[in-house]
């Protein structure tokens, strides 16, 4: 191929429409809570690991439901279950059990 | 205590004036510019939050006004005060002598064409929540055949400068949520996405309805604006937003579009408030004596309002303000000879 | 789709065009990108039509390029441009023409700039005045050239031997418009068709047979965007955009594109061919690309002029096969001949 000395750029564009729904679905079931986030960020403000790494999981919700897994899994690996989230969620949500479950299902072995 | 007022407008506003002001002796009339009586209300479904039926709420409004002396398709055409006296005369030739009037004449609804950009009336699949609400009644609409994914874009015609509209419509947040758990009830397998810039659920069972929005209906909402409609090949809705919390575009491809259409001024407010000299505010609705403890009585002696004239409100707000500016002109008129 | 609704805003937004004594001025690249687009419109409306369209050998660049590239400051633009108002002056005429679209917003920027701030055109007639002791009036009637095409679209349509229809068929040919990012989207007002649903193209189409098509990234700009074209190293950035163009419009299968700005037509032209070597994809019928058109050549080839008169040879992506499918009669051995 000629080496044009440029190429095309992919397009950060989240697409909705196919997004892979089985993992979404097995999420909800185990933590049915999960469709109750409302990006608040009171998890992410009150995360020990936030303030020196990149996890937030207000974020990870928000990339599952993009159909970023990769990125998502990524940001909450540094979670060290220490149960502040938990406390402070507003909407009640069981956030230690989902972090532990996302892992479970999303990550790749 | 024969004293006659004036009702302008035969919506819930103006019934439930009406009714609280018969009740208390007076003579009343309602002039109403369409041939029916109800307002808006007569085009809704379901009221929020708990689902009562529009249809007998405005029966029950309809009642205490039956024998109240009422101008169908007519308008105020002029009005002339002397003293402590309105002589109003109707498009009809009819002429009054009141000696107070009140304007609950209401609001419009936005004409949601002047959004170019999400095609209403001009891609099929795209309509307004009056048409939903219209859908949900009469159980048809060419426009919507089976959708599997719903999409309601928020604020449409309101805090919009370009619309000329700075307003928050207030009710268009919570009738969105209604309406997406609604078409959920009816599709159930389609997939209900909300577009909004906030949610305001500010009212007693809103934030109820939200949860049960997320958690029961599996509603999906996306902080983000739509900023463009267009059609793919085979007729469906390729929709663009922004996804704020990502970041990032969106696209996403619906079977059906619903625009919130926001509560805009009258266009003929400022007739009536030259005919009645009483002032519109920036916004083009009337301006009250005091925002916060004369909120339905106009700036100049003998005028009253109540509802939606004075700006964007639920239902239940109308419906208290129109016994409030009952009260308020029982006041009046008795200190009067 | 419901076609009176597109109907009504484009009632809404029309524009008031003059029909005649115009004040021409070219654009500084399109007779290299498209040669014989300028001539074939100044023959049209000097020769076939009779109007009184005039052009001067002293007008220059409108700075547009320079300005968009970020090598001139805004001032010096304004004096370019108020020294090109000051030959329409001089010539006598109220009505400007521009053939470019680039043109067409600057002067349509600058024209509004000076109606909110009398005291920058105020300076502008004094650096004129210092640099070459000329003095200029507004123009009454700003148009650019599709603008005249198109409220000629209809006589041009009365003169025409070939239609937008496959011949074979007998089907209207499937066009999609690309509307120059300068023409409407600054200011809705001053394009026909505003700015969501633009008209001035479209009904140059209808009138002369073909059909318009309506796809997702319609309204998507080509990419060309001056700095981001030419700096090599941003240059995929303007082919995203144009790949992202052409993957929407696929789908509807277009037979042709018409365009009314000097860069989309290059861009959508020749990028078709770095797609193909960097995807290995072709797109159109046959995998033979899409044929890109300036209006005039458009106009051209209705009214029945040679395709190799028009300038369509320069063309990277071949337009033989369009002609054949208009049934229109040329000669192959000429192309390339003076």
């Amino acid at each position: 191929m000629i080496d044009f000395g440029y190429s095309l750029t992919a397009s950060s564009r989240i697409s909705l429409d196919n997004i892979d729904q089985k993992k979404i679905k097995k999420i909800t079931a185990i933590e049915p809570d999960f469709l109750k986030c409302m990006a608040c960020g009171s998890c992410a403000a009150s995360c020990s690991a936030g303030n020196f790494t990149k996890v937030n999981l207000r974020m990870v919700i928000l990339l599952l439901n993009r159909g970023l897994d990769k990125e998502a899994v990524s940001l909450i690996e540094g979670c060290m279950l220490c149960g502040k989230c938990t406390l402070v969620c507003p909407r009640g949500i069981n956030t230690r059990n989902l972090i532990g479950n996302i892992l479970k299902i999303y990550k790749e072995v | 205590m024969n004293k006659q007022v004036l009702v302008i407008g035969g919506g819930p506003a103006g019934l439930e004036t009406a009714g609280q002001l018969e009740n208390l002796g007076y003579k009343v009339y309602i002039v109403e510019k369409s041939d029916k009586l109800g307002g808006h209300l007569l085009k809704w479904d379901r009221l929020f939050p708990d689902s009562i039926s529009a249809a007998e709420t405005l029966q029950k409004l309809l009642e205490p006004v039956v024998h109240i002396t009422t101008f169908l398709g007519c308008e105020v055409v002029s009005v002339n005060k002397t003293g402590g006296h309105f002589y109003v005369q109707l498009s009809n030739e009819a002429t009054l002598s009141v000696s107070s009037i009140v304007v609950t004449a209401g609001f419009s609804l936005f004409s949601a064409e002047k959004k170019e950009e999400y095609g209403y009336n001009i891609y099929n699949r795209v309509v307004t929540s009056a048409d939903i609400e219209s859908y949900f009644k009469t159980k048809s609409d060419d426009r919507i055949q089976n959708p599997k994914s719903i999409g309601f874009v928020h604020c449409v015609g309101s805090r919009d400068e370009k619309a000329c509209n700075k307003q928050c419509s207030k009710v268009c947040c919570i009738t969105a949520v209604k309406q997406a758990c609604e078409m959920k009830e009816l599709y159930p397998e389609a997939d209900v996405y909300c577009f909004y810039m906030d949610l305001r659920m500010y009212g007693r069972g809103y934030e109820d309805l939200y949860l049960e929005a997320q958690s029961q209906y599996g509603i999906r909402f996306i902080r983000g604006r739509v900023s463009e409609v267009a059609e793919d090949e085979t007729g469906r809705l390729v929709i663009k937003a922004e996804d704020t919390l990502s970041s990032k575009p969106l696209k996403i491809t619906l079977d059906l579009l619903v625009l919130m259409v926001g509560m805009v001024k009258n266009s003929d407010n400022e007739k009536l408030s030259s005919l009645l000299n009483t002032r519109l505010g920036d916004d083009g609705f009337f301006q009250c004596a005091n925002p916060i403890l004369r909120s339905t009585e106009g700036e100049s002696e003998g005028i009253f309002f109540a509802g939606a004239s004075t700006g964007p409100k639920t239902l239940p707000e109308s419906i208290n303000e129109a016994k409030a500016s009952a009260l308020a002109i029982h006041g009046y008129l008795s200190k009067q000879k | 789709m419901i076609v009176n609704g597109k109907q009504k805003i484009w009632s809404e937004y029309q524009k008031d065009i003059p029909d005649d004594h115009y004040f021409y001025v070219r654009s500084c690249i399109r007779q290299n990108f498209f040669p014989a687009s300028e001539k074939i419109f100044l023959d049209i409306v000097q020769n076939k039509l009779g109007l009184d369209f005039f052009e001067t050998e002293h007008h220059t660049t409108c700075g547009g390029i320079a300005y968009h590239s970020d090598t001139i400051p805004m001032e010096t633009l304004m004096t370019i441009v108020a020294r090109q108002f000051a030959l329409m002056t001089e010539a006598g005429y109220k009505n400007y023409v521009a053939s470019c679209i680039t043109s067409f917003g600057i002067y349509t920027e600058i024209l509004e700039t000076w109606r909110h701030f009398p005291e920058l055109e105020a300076k502008v007639r004094e650096n004129l005045w210092t640099v070459t002791k000329r003095e200029f009036n507004k123009p009454e009637y700003l148009a650019h050239a599709s603008d005249v095409i198109y409220k000629l679209r209809n006589q041009i349509a009365s003169a025409s031997v070939n239609k937008l229809v496959n011949k074979e068929t007998g089907e209207p040919l499937r066009v999609v418009d690309h509307i120059g990012c300068h023409y409407s989207k600054m200011f809705p007002s001053k394009g026909v068709g505003g700015a969501e649903y633009p008209y001035v193209l479209t009904g140059m189409i209808e009138a002369w047979g073909g059909e318009i098509i309506d796809y997702p990234e319609r309204r998507h700009c080509c990419g060309f965007g001056f700095r981001q074209y030419l700096v090599k190293a941003n240059r995929g950035y303007s082919l995203s955009n144009t790949h992202k163009k052409f993957e929407s419009m696929k789908p509807f299968k277009p037979d042709m594109i018409i365009t009314n700005c000097p860069g989309c037509p290059y861009f959508l032209d020749r990028w078709q061919y770095v797609i193909s070597e960097m995807e290995g994809k072709t797109y159109g019928e046959n995998s033979q690309g899409i044929p890109v058109f300036t209006y005039e050549e458009v106009a051209g080839l209705v009214l029945g002029y040679d395709p190799w008169d028009l300038g369509l040879q320069i063309h990277q992506t071949g337009v033989e096969p369009l002609l054949d499918k208009m049934g229109i009669v040329y000669n192959k051995a000429d192309k390339y001949k003076l």
